[in-house]
């Protein structure tokens, strides 16, 4: 399995925290969670990806400070995160687990964070962070009344009361409804647009495809790739790439692609061509040629499988 | 108070097994009340319910609920994880909360030995009586609050302490007495108001010697293992 890096596509900002991995391995025993994991985190919003058990959580911890690496170094601006409670001014974690205390209110939970962190104004920032995540309504109600959605959204305004340079979120959309959803995914975005480096890990494609072009993907315990994802799938050109074309005359199309030495195989179906593609770069660049050429107007031009899901699925593969 | 003891208190205090600390010291009170209107000899019945019940059963395991509870009940469920991602130095983690728990500890087990003790003897036995138990207090929180991070069964290993080598072993054999946190108290209490319904091996200096090294110590190995607090992994 070969790790491809590409830039991310926007330059980090000189200001902001950087979170760095260097040969980051971590074993249990036998079992090898986390193998030879390197990465640079910078501002920006980033996604971590991959199946269930594929590491995430364990890397998600070692960056927060949670467990010790077994080789190699997490450092937050050339500071360990391990044993050193001095990085949480900069450093904010939302755990999967769903873990509040239950018997506060949401308003008390996150003016305790406030406190703890010795804030200078821990109301003003206890209340601004509940905007943050729009939860003044139910502010005042204990937390083992709310919804799964509602207690997340309570742990992100706790971890964002110091307003941190970095958010480390672990599977962050769990048990979320589609508005509140969105709504995070607002925030942050958001965060990201203002210098924060955010990093998010999950599961689920759409998520990360929505949120963030930059995705660090993990399998099975590697780092099996990371930049910006549309990049990545074009940069594994040994791949084959399926568009979805529709043009004034299909059939016409077809006979001349299948003459284009990129082109692999053309389906063609109700909906127009489905046309497999070796060489991404050379397609793009000779259909706008061939079509006008034989009278042929291109409607309609969709590389099918740039979801996440596809460019995932090939590094499971591969 | 610190926001580390208002949220310690208010789960420990909130939660149910709170009520659990009710049961043992109400019964050490019936009983030295029965005993004193039924007109028995203190000598009779004052080692047995100040020492074999108040001592040995109500101080240890009050403090094994309370001291394994203050800590060990948000590693159970994780809200330990909110105030670990603070800028706190662990010390001002540690502290707090075993203040907590030995100041609840000392005032659900003082007051009924107070009672017990001045129904059994003397004002002064009482007195004595709780304020070695809130000695004994802290020793035992310092105590099952490092089991609590040393072990994920820290209530089960508490209880093999209190029961098998301070209530088994302690009788047999002489020198695990060194070790027990129930006869410092002990020889502590007889310090304070000498009176023959106590009677341990353990001279005084070693007693307030080793009470202050178990406090010390233990808090020391709390504070060093929350430093190196993992979160066990999804593989683990």
């Amino acid at each position: 399995m070969s790790v491809t890096s590409v830039e991310p596509r926007s330059t980090p900002a000189p200001t902001g925290s950087r979170l760095e991995l260097a040969g980051v391995s971590r074993w249990y025993g036998n079992v090898v969670a986390v193998n030879d994991v390197s990465m640079s985190l910078g501002p920006g919003v980033t996604g971590l990806l991959g199946p269930n058990g594929a590491g995430k959580t364990t890397l998600l911890h070692m960056m927060a400070g949670f467990l010790a690496p077994s080789r190699g170094a997490v450092t937050l601006d050339g500071a360990p995160t391990w044993r050193n409670p001095e990085v949480y001014r900069r450093l904010g974690l939302v755990s999967e687990r769903e873990a509040v205390h239950t018997f506060l209110t949401a308003y008390e939970f996150v003016l305790a964070s406030a406190r703890l962190h010795r804030l200078p104004e821990p109301a003003e920032a206890a209340r601004r962070a509940i905007a943050l995540v729009e939860l003044e309504g139910a502010q005042s109600r204990r937390i083992g009344t709310y919804s799964k959605g509602m207690r997340q959204r309570a742990r992100v305004a706790a971890a964002l009361v110091h307003d941190p340079q970095v958010l480390l979120l672990d599977e962050p959309f769990n048990g979320m409804d589609p508005r509140q959803r969105l709504h995070m995914m607002d925030l942050l975005h958001r965060l990201g647009g203002a210098g924060r480096t955010i990093l998010f890990s999950s599961h689920i494609l759409e998520e990360v495809e929505q949120l963030s072009g930059t995705v660090q993907v993990m399998v099975a315990g590697r780092l099996a790739a990371s930049g910006d994802f549309r990049t990545i799938r074009r940069l594994m050109t040994n791949r084959p790439h399926v568009f979805a074309v529709r043009s004034t005359d299909d059939r016409a199309l077809a006979v001349a692609l299948m003459a284009e030495p990129s082109v692999t195989g053309v389906e063609l179906g109700q909906a127009g061509l489905t046309v497999r593609v070796s060489d991404y770069g050379a397609f793009t660049r000779a259909l706008p040629k061939i079509a006008p050429a034989r009278g042929i107007r291109v409607r309609q031009l969709v590389p099918e499988d740039e979801s996440l899901e596809s460019v995932f699925s090939y590094l499971v593969e591969a | 108070m610190s926001t580390v003891s208002w949220i310690t208190a208010r789960g420990l205090l909130g939660r149910r097994r709170f009520l659990l600390l009710f049961p043992l010291p109400v019964l050490l009170v019936l009983l030295a009340v029965l005993s004193r209107a039924l007109g028995v000899d203190p000598s009779d019945w004052g080692p047995s319910v100040l020492v074999g019940l108040g001592l040995a059963v109500v101080l240890p395991v009050i403090a094994l609920i309370v001291g394994t509870g203050v800590l060990g009940a948000e590693i159970d469920d994780g809200t330990v994880v909110h105030i670990l991602t603070k800028p706190l130095p662990r010390w001002q983690i540690v502290l707090p909360k075993l203040a907590v728990a030995a100041g609840v500890t000392a005032v659900t087990v003082a007051v009924p030995l107070y009672v017990a003790g001045v129904l059994a003897s003397s004002v002064r036995v009482g007195l004595a009586l709780a304020a070695a138990a809130s000695i004994g207090a802290v020793a035992y929180c310092a105590f099952f609050l490092a089991l609590s991070l040393v072990t994920r069964r820290p209530v089960l290993l508490g209880l093999v302490y209190v029961l098998i080598w301070e209530g088994l072993l302690g009788n047999f054999v002489s020198g695990t007495k060194v070790l027990s946190i129930q006869q410092y108290v002990i020889a502590l209490a007889d310090r304070f108001a000498p009176t023959e319904l106590l009677a341990t091996d353990v001279s005084v200096p070693v007693a307030a010697v080793m009470s202050t090294l178990i406090a010390v110590g233990f808090t020391a190995l709390a504070v060093d293992r929350l430093r190196s607090f993992s979160v066990a992994g999804e593989t683990s």
